[in-house]
């Protein structure tokens, strides 16, 4: 900032020898009075800008020198009054003086405006460790945001979003899903009964034959969902959640299965989680597995959560049996596929280190804004 | 079930340890839950050999024993009186901590030294109760280690079978299994039965009502046993199998149930009527005591076994106290039989009594194994109880059992299923392995003979699974299918709904889950009439409880337990939502209609209290603005809110009916007093319930096009309008709209106001109305004679006043 007005004194300085050059030249009284009134003003008015102890001061200097009935005002103003030899000069140095006390007068405004502003600004001070003002945010409930977290994945591998009723018939529920009344199979759930022909669905699986029915394959579907069964204790709600994934196409094998389930399992949790595959058994899968993954909470070194065997079952799953692809009239001999479920609950106990199943169900806004 | 580590190494002669045999059972489909070690506590008691018992000088009941333990001897002080010299006993010395949590110290007592003590088998656990203390075999050496001794250490497995695998509840099973695992050969006890005397025709006759539900009943008889304990081996296997001991010969009926997985019962022979057997149904009504001394009411299902007179046992599930075997009894008659799997099962639940029988008889017992069970049964009671084994079998085998049928499979088949490249004689070994006999067959593939306790196999798909099984699933390769894109329709739903939560959280709501069952109680609550839709519930017939026993036809009820439950924690300012199905009974229906409903309820202040906020309690235009955003996140137009709701559990005034194009799509409002009292809720609750699966039939995907933006200034007019009080703002808007003045672009109620200087019952509405023509800047003049069209039109069709 300095600089530049450094220069524009300077530069009015080395015009002033000029001037005086001249004004010696022509060696007349005149002008030497005059230009020793302006060099006076100039003195007087730089001497009561630098003694103005606020922006008023310096409009004041402003009024008295540059105003209408301001000293250099009138030098100026009066200028026609002056021989023509005169009037260049003394119109010249006048006019200069007028553009220094300008940028003067500007500066010191600014000056001045800057230190109020400073000022005023050091007055405003908040506590900005206050809270802000804000809508507190809500939150999806944790079962949502798993279930929304695995159709994202699964629709990112080319499944679709398939739904059916939660009252079922027993015959979607059960039978056309291989397990007919007095099965074995049948114990493993506990059912809750509308009539005997009507059942609360024990699994989202009748899904995967209502879509089968309707549609002819490639089938790709999963099918998030509430299911129920009759049990109810820390680790059993008598409602819950699952999703059920159906792959049926020519040509799709237990390889398959696993490479695809795989995949879910590494983008669901961790891409280095370790993945197993052992036998089990379903009634409408054969053959079957279960699908365990390396316990999250030890990394497989034992630990309550995984019962000390390092390993947590996550999914089941398997080949569809030839007898459901039977019961909707599949051609056994071209098609194969891959079925599996997964309870959503489990993998938010998991997710979140949730203990109590029932938590879930509590919906204590205490529980739910941890989410 | 539990398995003795030591038990299955004796059937087939694995060299792995016990944690490497839980591992492959688990990767094999038999998931080993649990792995206990045992005889650990029995660390420092060692045998010892008693060379001198003498009385204690100074107490009647003690006596001074001096023992050897191999290297030197002790002096102990015991007060049991069953010991003799010489015999082999069970040394605690001091320091040593009993499995009882007693620990033993070396201590004076009356006068002598006694340092350490002689335990019982009750001291040491192998016994719930036993007089004097443990006399060893004499085989045994005194100075070893007393669990290695008696071979007490042991590990417990703890195996869940999964319903198919019937053929492993048994220690043969499981030792067929772990032989196929491990390709050891399987070693079956032996069975060798040394018959004497009479027939047994002489003593027992077998008849059967019902061969469908017993096809196969067969019975030996054992005479001039002797009842006692059995051995130690016995003992301890039938312990670590979770059975309790009892006597040689329930025990070893219960040892052949864990060896062969058959089921077997002893009648005290004394006790049967003629020594007869008729197997047939109960009498409806009747009473029967099992052996677990509880009244059991029959029914004409129930498959009794009886003697001449009278019932004797609930066939394959429990016998009757009435022959029961006593301390007396010296002549029993073995029953070893197959029941029908549906009917144990039926029975089973009917009776909810579930047992070691029942549980085996409804999966599936093999029926061959009925009469090497027998035998190996009276073999083992010939042995431990000193008895007679009659000639001969009764075997009442009216309906013979065909033996699971061969199935044809195709090496391709399995290949192309597992994704796999197995050579068929990689098949066949596995196949063999489990005692499966492979053969050519024609081009179709290899014929598979199944034995007779694998009767779970049926077709191919089971013969692949086995197979897959042997190989191992951690070496079938994971492979990526081809996949073309997912069809986008079924996402819609899912992701309007996921958008609309995200909406709804961002809002400050949380989303909760309510159950889908209610108590009916909660309908009542509602105060909705007798042919209300929410009174169209569907009921479970075997609820858990009667607060979940109806399927809701609201989410409201749900919503505000949740919120009264809120409350009693204190958590007072509530923002909720749910997402969930209603389900409206249809009776002409078998399934109810199932709706996809949005639910939200708001409750307590506007904003959290905070330093910078006045504590405002919310109202109905809080909830309303909800609502209307979510309509205006799908591009919803021709939404609109009714006054007319009748809706019984919202207040009568403060309530609206929302319809799209007409059709109602949902409801809300505040909570009707009464039903808050109902709910014993005590603070304002506003609600909404939107039929989600129906607004989204409204949406048309992809029809949101964007507006070009105006090129010339809008002008503004402000409208104030004193009108009735009862007059609506929706009324005006309309009206403003029919007038169908050009240029007009929007209207928006900026003020309400009632009060001074307005008449009572009148109040004021004022509007701001925008006006934007498309292709010019409108004058002055332009639209002041717009503006009065539209009062104008105001005037003729409703009662207004302009407020000036």
């Amino acid at each position: 900032m300095r600089t530049p007005r450094t220069i524009i004194t300077c530069l009015s300085e080395e015009s002033r020898e000029e001037r005086d050059k001249a004004i010696v030249k022509n060696e007349k009284t005149g002008i030497l009075v005059m230009k020793e009134a302006i060099e006076k003003i100039r003195v007087e008015a730089l001497r009561e800008l630098s003694e103005a102890k606020d922006e008023r001061h310096v409009e004041d200097v402003r009024i008295r020198y540059l105003g209408k009935k301001g000293r250099l005002t009138a030098v100026l103003k009066n200028l026609k009054e002056l021989s023509p030899e005169e009037r260049p000069l003394v119109g010249q140095l006048s006019n200069e003086l007028k553009k220094e006390l300008e940028l003067r007068l500007s500066d010191a405004l600014r000056r001045f405006l800057q230190k109020s502003r400073r000022d005023k600004l050091s007055e405003e001070r908040i506590d900005v460790t206050l809270p802000g003002r804000c809508l507190s945010l809500g939150s999806k409930h944790p079962i949502s945001q798993v279930t929304e977290r695995i159709v994202e994945i699964f629709s990112a591998l080319g499944f679709s979003v398939a739904e059916g009723p939660e009252i079922e018939l027993d015959y979607y529920n059960f039978e056309a899903l291989n397990i007919p009344k007095h099965h074995p199979a049948r114990d493993m759930h506990d059912t809750f009964y509308i009539t005997d022909e009507v059942v609360l669905r024990t699994h989202t699986s009748p899904v995967q034959v209502r879509v089968m029915e309707k549609h002819s394959p490639p089938v790709r579907i999963i099918c998030p969902g509430k299911v129920y069964r009759r049990d109810s204790d820390i680790s059993h709600t008598p409602m819950f959640h699952q999703v059920e994934g159906l792959l049926v196409d020519e040509g799709i094998s237990f390889g398959d299965l696993k490479g695809v389930l795989t995949v879910f399992i590494h983008q669901m949790f961790s891409p280095d989680t370790a993945v197993r595959f052992r036998p089990s058994f379903f009634p409408f899968t054969e053959p079957s597995a279960e699908v365990d993954i390396q316990c999250v909470m030890c990394r497989g070194n034992g630990c309550r959560v995984c019962s000390n065997t390092g390993w947590l079952e996550i999914l089941g799953s398997g080949m569809v049996n030839p007898a459901v692809f039977r019961m909707v009239g599949y051609d056994t001999e071209r098609v194969t596929g891959f079925a599996f479920g997964m309870g959503i609950e489990r993998i938010a106990m998991l997710k979140y280190g949730i203990d109590d199943i029932r938590l879930f169900y509590e919906n204590d806004a205490r529980f739910l804004h941890q989410f | 079930m539990l398995v003795s580590y030591n038990w299955l190494k004796e059937l087939t002669p694995v060299e792995i340890s016990a944690e490497e045999l839980c591992h492959r059972l688990t990767m094999a489909g038999l998931e080993v839950s649990d792995l206990v070690s045992v005889g650990g506590e029995l660390t420092s008691i060692r045998t010892a050999r008693i060379i001198e018992i003498s009385a204690h000088p100074r107490a009647d009941r003690l006596s001074l024993c001096r023992v050897f333990d191999g290297e030197r001897n002790f002096t102990v002080v015991c007060g049991a009186r069953n010991m003799r010299q010489g015999d082999l006993v069970a040394l605690a010395c001091p320091g040593t901590l009993l499995p009882n949590g007693m620990k033993i110290e070396s201590a004076e007592i009356r006068g002598f030294v006694s340092e350490g003590m002689l335990c019982s088998e009750e001291e040491l656990r192998l016994e719930e109760k036993s007089a004097g203390i443990m006399i060893l075999p004499p085989q045994i050496e005194p100075g070893k280690d007393l669990a290695t001794s008696l071979r007490l250490k042991d590990y417990v497995l703890d195996i869940d079978l999964t319903p198919n695998r019937a053929d492993c509840l048994s220690m043969v099973g499981l030792a067929r299994e772990v032989a196929a695992l491990c390709d050891t050969p399987v070693m079956l006890p032996p069975v060798d039965v040394g018959e004497e005397g009479d027939d047994i025709a002489q003593f027992v006759t077998v008849t059967i009502h019902e061969p469908a539900l017993c096809p196969r009943y067969a019975a030996r008889y054992v005479s001039d046993i002797a009842i006692k304990s059995s051995p130690l081996w016995m003992r301890r296997r039938l312990e670590l199998s979770g059975i309790r001991p009892i006597n040689n010969v329930v025990d070893v009926t219960n040892y052949i149930l864990l060896e062969w997985g058959q089921p077997m019962h002893a009648f005290d022979y004394q006790l049967l009527d003629h020594g007869r057997i008729v197997v047939k149904p109960a009498s409806l009504g009747d009473i029967f005591f099992t052996l677990d001394e509880k009244e059991r009411i029959l029914d004409e299902e129930t498959l009794m076994i009886c003697d001449a007179s009278k019932y004797v046992a609930i066939g394959g599930i429990m016998g009757g106290l009435n022959t029961e075997i006593h301390n007396t009894t010296e002549a029993v008659l073995l029953e070893s039989a197959y029941f029908n799997p549906q009917n144990i099962s039926r029975t089973s639940k009917k009776l909810g009594l579930k047992t070691e029988a029942s549980l085996r008889f409804e999966k599936g017992v093999n029926p061959e194994t009925v009469g090497m069970a027998l035998n190996r049964a009276a073999q083992l009671i010939a042995e431990l109880a000193e008895g007679t084994v009659a000639r001969g079998v009764i075997d009442a085998y009216p309906r013979p059992i065909s033996r699971p049928s061969p199935v044809t499979i195709n090496p391709q088949t399995v290949n192309r299923v597992l994704g796999t490249e197995l050579s068929p004689q990689t098949m066949v070994f596995y196949l063999n392995r489990l005692g499966i006999t492979v053969e050519d067959g024609d081009e179709n593939g290899l014929v598979a003979s199944i034995p007779s306790h694998r009767g779970d196999i049926k077709e191919d798909c089971d013969l692949i699974e086995e197979i897959a099984r042997i190989h191992g699933y951690d070496h079938i390769p994971a492979t990526l299918p081809s996949m073309a894109a997912a069809e986008e329709s079924g996402k819609i739903l899912f992701q309007r709904e996921s958008h609309v939560r995200t909406f709804l959280a961002n809002n400050g709501f949380s989303e909760v889950i309510t159950y889908s069952f209610i108590a009916p109680e909660n309908i009542e609550a509602l105060l909705v009439p007798e042919d209300h839709q929410a009174r169209r519930v569907t009921i479970i017939s075997n609820p858990l409880s009667r607060e979940q026993s109806v399927m809701r036809t609201t989410l409201i009820p749900g919503l505000l337990t949740t919120a009264l439950e809120n409350h009693n924690h204190k958590n007072v300012d509530l923002r909720l939502f749910e997402f969930g199905r209603v389900f409206c009974n249809k009776k002409e229906e078998r399934l109810p209609e199932e709706k996809w409903m949005l639910g939200g309820l708001m409750c307590g202040v506007r904003a959290r209290e905070a330093w910078n906020y006045a504590r405002e309690e919310i109202d109905f235009y809080d909830i309303k603005g909800v609502v209307e955003n979510i309509f205006h996140l799908f591009s919803l137009t021709d939404v609109t809110f009714h006054s007319d709701s009748t809706t019984p559990y919202l207040h009568p005034g403060i309530s609206a009916r929302i319809t799209i194009n007409g059709h109602c799509v949902g409801e809300l409002g505040e909570i009707h007093p009464h039903v808050l009292d109902n709910f014993e809720i005590s603070k304002k609750i506003f609600i909404f319930e939107i039929d989600f699966g129906k607004i989204i039939d409204y949406l048309s995907v992809g029809s949101e096009k964007a507006k070009p933006l105006p090129k010339f200034p809008p002008v503004y007019r402000d409208l104030a309008l004193i009108v009735e009080r009862n007059t609506e703002n929706y009324s005006i808007l309309r009206s403003i709209a029919d007038a169908h003045v050009r240029y007009l672009d929007e209207v928006k109620l900026f003020d309400v106001y009632e009060g001074e200087p307005l008449g009572v019952g009148e109040r004021s509405l004022a509007y701001r109305i925008k006006f934007q023509a498309p292709d010019k800047s409108l004058t002055d003049e332009e639209v002041n004679q717009l503006y009065e069209e539209i009062i104008a039109h105001l005037a003729t069709k409703m009662k207004v006043k302009l407020r000036t």
